[in-house]
C-alpha cells in the first residue's frame, strides 16, 4: 500500500482503519497520531516500514512523520515491551512512595528503569504524572490503570501478566483504544458549507434590525434556525 | 464554613455504576438541556452561557461566554475540546471522560449549537486509554440516538465529532499547542499575538477552545437555568468547581464543591472531603492549582476557593488541583521533582525554558544529593529570575507559552518559605529527612 508499489507493511485491514481515520479529518496530516497509535496496535511499536506508509498515507515525507512521532512519549521508535508498565513518579505519587514503588519494580523485573527485560515481556518507565493521584501511587500498563499499588499487590500484578491472567483488560502494548468509531462522518463537506452560508445569514440578519448591543443582542428578533425546527425559537431575553 | 448543600453540577450520575451508558443518561435526564437548547436561537443559548460568569476550568480561567462572543458575529469554523489534562495531580477531567462522556458530548453540541459550528473535535489525552474508549462509545450511541450526526433531533442543526487522541505531551495542553497537535505536528506552542485561537485556530479557521469540565456543566445551565448556577458561589466564581485533592491527606480523591463558598480548610480537613492529614501530622505546605502555582502555607487555609480571591493572594485555582504535604516532606525534593517535571516536559523551542529547567532541576538535585553550595540558593532564584523576571505573580513572560514562566513558582515558594532547609541541607551533605 505504500506510494511507491512496495510490498504494504500494515495489514490490509489495518490499513483500510488508516483510511477511515484519514476521512474524518479536513487535512490528511491531522491524522498523524491516530495512525501511528494504529501502526503501534499492529507492531508494539513504530517501525520504520510504518512510518513510511503512513507518511504515504498522510501525504508528507517519512521523516516528518518520524520527527513528529518523536516528539510524544507514548509513540517508540524502538521496540518495547509487550507490556510496558509506567510507574507515575510525580509529586502526588512521590509523596506517597512512588520512588520506593519504582525501586521495587526494578527488582521484581529485574531491569532497570527504561529498560526492556531479557525475553521481551517487559518495559519499565518513570512516568510523569498519569491523573489517577486519588489512588496513588499509582501506574499504567499499556496505559491501563492501576491504583493504590503496594509492593505485594506489584507483585501480583507482574505474576497475572505473566501468566495471561490479564489478557481481557490489558491488551498487548500499542493497543489503545478498542471502541471503533460507527463509520465516517456524517454530513459532508457540500452540506457542511451550505448550511453555514445558511447559518451566517440567519446570525447576520437576526443581529441586524435590533441595537447591535453586546451579548444577546438581536435575540429579541427571533428568526429561525438554519433549517427551521418543528417549534418556533423561543424569545429570549438577552444575558444581564 | 462547611460542605454547602450547592447541588452536584457535574458529577450527580457518578453514584451510578453504569453512568457512562446512554440507558443511564437518558434516566437521569440526558440530553434535556440540549432539546432545550434547540429550542432557542443560537445566540440566545450563548448569552445563556455568557449570563452565568462560566469561567473556563482548565486552569486560565478565561470566561467561557467572552471566549464565545468572540465569534458572535458569524458561524465558528471549529469547536475544540481540551481534554489533554496534564498539570501533575490534576485528575477531574479524567474522572468526567471514563465516568460521565454523554455530559461531555451533550456539552459539546449545545456550544456548536450557540457558535452554530459543523465540525467539533474532542481531543483526549493520549494516556486516557479507558477515557478515549468511554468517549468513543458514547460519541456512537449519541450519533445512534440522533444526538449528534445529521439534523439533530429534528432541528435542522448539524454536527460531526471526531475523538482524537494525543500521544503523551503535557505542553498539548497549552491551547496553541493543542491545534498544532491536532494538525498532526509536534506540540509547539505558537507564536503570540494573535492571542486567540478564536482568529486564528484550526487550519487557521476561528477556533474555540473549551475544557472538558467547563462544557460539562451546560447542560445542566441549560436545564436549570443560568441563574439558578449565577446564584451559586459569589463574584466572578459562580457555580461549582471539581478539585482534585491529593497528597497527604485520608481520602484524596476529586470533590465538586460550591466556589467560594468553600475553603482550602474545608477541602483538606472535612469528613466529607479530605479528611485531614493522616497520622495527626501538621500541614508545611499546599500546593493550589497545579504545579505551575505558587505555594500556600497553613496561614492560607481559611481562603475561600474563588479564582479571584486565589489570584490575590499570591497564587491561582489554576487547573483545580490541590496537593498537599505534611510536616515530614523534604520540599527541596519536591521543588525538585516538579522542576524535573518541566524539565522534561519543555518542548525546547525557547531557551530561557529549555536551558533553564535543566539548570534549576540540576542544581537542586545537587542539593538534594548532598553536593550543594551555599551560593546555589542565591544561584536558584537568579535562574528562576532570569525565568519570569521580577518573580511577581502573574509571572512576567519570557517565553511564547506560560511553561518556562511557570517553573519558577514551587522554587521561588519553597525558598521563600523554607530558605532554612535548603541551607540545613547544605551544610550537612544532604537531605535530614533521610
Amino acid at each position: 500500500m505504500s506510494a511507491d508499489g512496495r510490498t504494504a507493511h500494515l495489514s490490509p485491514e489495518v490499513a483500510e482503519r488508516a483510511r477511515e481515520l484519514v476521512a474524518l479529518y479536513p487535512h490528511p496530516r491531522s491524522a498523524l497520531i491516530p495512525l501511528c497509535h494504529l501502526a503501534q496496535e499492529q507492531d508494539g511499536w513504530l517501525r520504520p516500514e510504518a512510518i513510511e506508509e503512513i507518511a504515504g498515507l498522510v501525504g508528507i515525507t517519512p521523516a516528518e512523520v518520524l520527527g513528529t512521532a518523536s516528539f510524544y512519549e507514548m509513540l517508540h521508535t524502538e521496540p518495547v515491551g509487550r507490556y510496558v508498565v509506567s510507574v507515575c513518579t510525580n509529586i502526588a505519587c512521590m509523596l506517597r512512595g512512588a520512588y520506593e514503588l519504582l525501586e521495587h519494580a526494578e527488582q521484581t523485573l529485574g531491569i532497570r528503569t527504561g529498560a526492556t527485560s531479557a525475553d521481551g515481556t517487559f518495559t519499565l518507565e518513570d512516568a510523569e504524572c498519569i491523573a489517577d493521584c486519588g489512588r496513588a501511587p499509582c501506574l499504567q500498563v499499556n496505559h491501563r490503570f492501576v491504583g493504590d499499588v503496594t509492593p505485594q499487590s506489584f507483585d501480583r500484578l507482574v505474576d497475572d501478566l505473566r501468566a495471561g491472567r490479564l489478557d481481557g483488560d490489558v491488551p498487548a502494548h500499542g493497543t489503545l483504544v478498542r471502541v471503533r468509531r460507527h463509520g465516517g462522518l456524517r454530513v459532508d463537506d457540500a452540506t457542511v458549507r451550505s448550511e453555514r452560508q445558511a447559518a451566517a445569514q440567519a446570525m447576520a440578519e437576526r443581529a441586524g434590525p435590533g441595537p447591535a448591543s453586546a451579548p444577546g443582542g438581536g435575540a429579541g428578533a427571533p428568526a429561525p434556525s438554519p433549517a427551521p425546527a418543528a417549534k418556533a425559537p423561543r424569545a429570549k431575553r438577552g444575558g444581564s | 464554613m462547611a460542605v454547602t448543600e450547592a447541588p452536584r453540577i457535574v458529577t450527580a450520575r457518578l453514584g451510578y455504576e453504569d453512568s457512562h451508558t446512554l440507558e443511564r443518561y437518558l434516566a437521569t435526564g440526558g440530553y434535556e438541556g440540549l432539546r432545550k437548547a434547540l429550542s432557542m436561537p443560537p445566540e440566545a443559548v450563548a448569552a445563556e452561557v455568557d449570563a452565568v460568569s462560566l469561567l473556563g476550568r482548565g486552569g486560565a480561567g478565561f470566561p467561557a461566554g467572552r471566549k464565545w462572543s468572540m465569534l458572535r458575529k458569524a458561524p465558528t469554523t471549529y469547536l475544540v475540546v481540551n481534554g489533554d489534562e496534564s498539570e501533575p495531580a490534576t485528575f477531574k477531567d479524567h474522572l468526567l471522560l471514563e465516568r460521565d462522556p454523554h455530559q461531555l458530548v451533550e456539552g459539546v453540541v449545545i456550544a456548536a449549537y450557540a457558535l452554530q459550528v459543523a465540525r467539533a473535535f474532542i481531543y483526549v489525552r493520549g494516556e486516557f486509554a479507558l477515557g478515549l474508549e468511554r468517549v468513543q462509545a458514547a460519541l456512537n450511541d449519541a450519533y445512534d440516538h440522533g444526538a449528534v450526526g445529521r439534523d439533530i433531533f429534528g432541528s435542522g442543526f448539524s454536527l460531526d465529532i471526531v475523538v482524537h487522541p494525543g500521544a503523551g505531551a503535557y505542553i498539548c495542553g497549552e491551547e496553541t499547542a493543542l491545534l498544532e497537535s491536532l494538525e498532526g505536528k509536534r506540540g509547539f506552542p505558537r507564536i503570540k499575538p494573535p492571542y486567540f485561537p478564536a482568529s486564528v485556530g484550526l487550519y487557521g479557521e476561528p477556533t474555540v477552545v473549551n475544557n472538558v469540565e467547563t462544557l460539562s456543566n451546560l447542560p445542566w445551565v441549560l436545564v436549570n437555568g443560568s441563574a439558578a448556577f449565577a446564584a451559586l458561589g459569589a463574584g466572578r466564581s459562580t457555580g461549582t468547581r471539581l478539585f482534585a485533592l491529593a497528597g497527604h491527606v485520608r481520602t484524596p480523591g476529586v470533590f465538586e464543591v460550591e466556589m467560594v463558598k468553600t475553603t482550602f480548610r474545608d477541602l483538606v480537613y472535612d469528613p466529607a472531603l479530605g479528611g485531614g492529614i493522616p497520622g495527626g501530622r501538621g500541614l508545611k505546605a499546599i500546593i493550589p492549582g497545579g504545579v505551575s502555582a505558587p505555594w500556600f502555607g497553613a496561614q492560607h487555609l481559611d481562603l475561600p476557593l474563588g479564582q479571584d480571591e486565589v489570584g490575590e493572594a499570591g497564587s491561582m485555582l489554576g487547573s483545580g488541583s490541590i496537593v498537599v504535604m505534611d510536616d515530614t516532606t523534604c520540599v527541596v525534593r519536591a521543588a525538585w521533582r516538579i522542576t524535573r517535571f518541566f524539565w522534561r516536559e519543555s518542548c525546547g523551542q525557547c531557551t530561557p525554558c529549555r536551558e533553564g529547567s535543566g539548570w534549576l532541576e540540576k542544581i537542586l538535585r545537587r542539593i538534594e544529593d548532598g553536593e550543594g553550595r551555599e551560593s546555589d540558593v542565591d544561584l536558584l532564584m537568579d535562574v528562576c529570575d532570569n525565568l519570569a523576571p521580577g518573580l511577581s505573580w502573574p509571572p512576567q513572560q519570557t517565553t511564547i507559552c506560560v511553561l518556562g514562566p511557570s517553573i519558577p513558582s514551587s522554587i521561588a515558594s519553597a525558598i521563600r518559605m523554607f530558605r532554612d532547609e535548603f541551607l540545613v541541607h547544605v551544610k550537612e551533605g544532604g537531605c535530614p529527612h533521610g
